[in-house]
């Protein structure tokens, strides 16, 4: 296990996810400069409405049928509640006080655990969730399983999707105006709300593919999930600089091979034997994302403040 | 009826009035400018026109219907275009996504291509750089992406605020010369200007706001002989 190759790819698979779920801060915080803080709960509901899906269709249903299925109900699903949360949390509190919407997302995110709880009333113990059929492929300098398959062709349809929307619809360049001024895109015509609508639900929909990568990859959901895989996809989106939606993707991408090089070396260093091994990848992860907003406070990708105009 | 009419329009930030009822008229075809010292509250009225500030008291009727509640977003597709104080472009898209995003309510795009050839007649510089950031256009330049932008809604009325903004002498009067290049083509235009004698020569009606409220009114060329105005803005004692 301790072979390179295979590290690394562990470590880009689980940085591709973190990129996914980074989106969503980054395309909220770009446009109404907003984090939300409940985005991880909306992974979250993604994940458990991908499983729900699985659990309506007949026992012993392969994954190949029940996957588009899944992935649609869950995207449907996370998507929903963020437009909802968008709509009936955040909206009405535009333009006040910086620190309320950042309480509201607390509140939001215990009731939407709450709600999935009620649901699922053994959610707390973490559902099983479905799993791939049949081994990994040896590609000879490397093996790659399946759920990692998924995530390595998820995550680059997604990003150049959504890089190709941004920059050649109509649509994208009415969202690229509005996150650089708001109020001068409406000058344009550009209904504004909507665009921020659009930000939540993208962010959404991607945050849903994510959990079920994650599904794939731990074999369970759970309804605190959303917690560490926010706080860390929220460490990625700063890591590339938030705003910048190739800045969340290759933040996500350098925090997971960190990750996974950390687990996997730091206990071969000498004397830092006791920090090796999974226990420790959380610090390691937050240890980096202190070091760069002490080193470049702007992000991988971002630009210095005094740059936006 | 003129094209634009405002009645006693007051506008507040909070509790701080910056207009205190203000009433003025722009006929179809003719250039009426607002002038007046700094926070006198020209940029607020503009922006209260557009949709982004909220009036306190007062109507707004533009071409025959009321603007009061119309968000600003379904402003400029009745015809009332704004290039706002400060140029405020989008830096990082370029010379031509700008421009297109004037016109991003617009389906007629073989009108839209026409018009934007007329803009890039109109400035040759925006035409040579269509491809680059506007961010990285001088001053000058960006203020000519403003009012192309603008222009490129095709609107019954063009509202300019303080085109003339932190310009060199010549950029100043290349600008001016344009708005008068679109006055004499038919366009309205309701103009913003610190500069007070540049807005009155060209302006068929002109109104000097003070804090808050229009203290004088007069044709253009009343406004640049008045003793007052004289003193005041036009820097002569
Ligand atoms: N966002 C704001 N919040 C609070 N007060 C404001 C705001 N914008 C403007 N004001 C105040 O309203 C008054 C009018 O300002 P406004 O910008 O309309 O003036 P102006 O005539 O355009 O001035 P200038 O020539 O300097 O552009 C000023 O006293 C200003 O301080
Ligand atoms: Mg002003």
């Amino acid at each position: 296990m301790h072979d390179l190759p295979d590290q690394l790819t562990n470590g880009l698979a689980l940085g591709a996810l973190y990129g996914l779920i980074a989106i969503g801060y980054t395309m909220v915080y770009g446009i109404v400069q907003l984090i939300n803080f409940a985005h991880g709960e909306i992974f979250m509901i993604g994940g458990f409405g991908a499983l729900t899906a699985y659990l309506w269709l007949p026992d012993g249903t392969g994954l190949t049928l029940a996957l588009p299925l899944m992935l649609l109900l869950g995207v449907v699903c996370a998507t929903l509640v963020a437009v909802g949360a968008e709509r009936f949390a955040y909206r009405p509190l535009r333009g006040g006080p910086r620190l309320s919407p950042l309480i509201t997302a607390i509140g939001l995110s215990l009731a939407l655990q709450q709600a999935v709880w009620a649901f699922y009333p053994d959610a707390k113990k973490a559902r099983p969730f479905p799993q791939f059929q049949g081994g990994d492929f040896d590609l000879g300098f490397v093996t790659l399983s399946r759920e990692d398959l998924f995530i390595f062709i998820a995550a680059p349809v997604c990003m150049i999707a959504l890089a190709l929307f941004v920059a050649k619809t109509r649509t994208g360049r009415a969202m690229q105006a509005t996150s650089q001024d708001p109020d001068t895109a409406k000058l344009m015509g550009i209904n504004t709300d909507r665009i921020i609508v659009l930000a939540f639900a993208i962010g959404g929909a991607f945050a849903a593919i994510a959990a079920v990568a994650q599904g794939f990859k731990t074999g369970e959901v759970q309804f605190r999930m959303g917690f560490i895989a926010g706080l860390k996809a929220f460490t990625a989106a700063v890591l590339g600089g938030i705003g910048n939606i190739y800045g969340a993707m290759i933040g996500g991408l350098v925090l997971g091979v960190a990750e996974a090089m950390a687990i996997a070396y730091v206990g071969d260093i000498p004397g830092m034997e006791q920090f090796g091994g999974g226990s420790w990848k959380d610090v390691w992860a937050f240890i980096l994302l202190i070091l760069v907003l002490l080193l470049r406070p702007q992000g991988l990708l971002g630009e210095r403040l005094a740059d936006r105009a | 009826m003129p094209l634009l009419e405002v009645e006693g329009l007051r506008v507040a930030y909070g509790k701080i009035e910056a207009v205190k009822g203000i009433s003025f008229g722009v006929e179809a075809g003719e250039v009426v400018t607002l002038i007046g010292t700094n926070g006198a509250g020209k940029t607020t009225t503009l922006r209260t026109l557009s949709g982004l500030l909220k009036p306190l008291a007062g109507k707004i009727t533009f071409d025959g219907q009321v603007l009061n509640g119309v968000p600003a977003h379904k402003i400029v597709a009745m015809g009332l275009a704004h290039s706002p104080e400060g140029r405020r472009i989008f830096p990082r898209l370029s010379i031509e996504e700008n421009l297109a995003l004037g016109a991003f309510l617009r389906k007629d795009t073989a009108a839209v291509d026409g018009d934007l050839q007329r803009v890039y007649e109109l400035f040759p510089i925006l035409s040579e750089r269509r491809a680059q950031a506007a961010g990285t256009l001088s001053g000058g330049e960006q203020q000519m992406l403003a009012m192309g932008r603008a222009l490129m809604s095709r609107p019954k009325l063009l509202m300019l605020d303080e085109p003339s903004m932190g310009l060199s002498p010549i950029m100043m009067q290349k600008i001016m010369s344009t708005i008068a290049e679109l006055k004499a083509g038919g366009t309205t235009i309701l103009l913003v200007e610190q500069n007070a004698q540049a807005a009155l020569s060209l302006a068929d009606h002109g109104h000097v706001m003070e804090i808050g409220r229009i203290s004088l009114s007069g044709t253009g060329q009343e406004l640049m002989h008045d003793e007052s105005v004289r003193k005041a803005y036009l820097g002569e004692d």
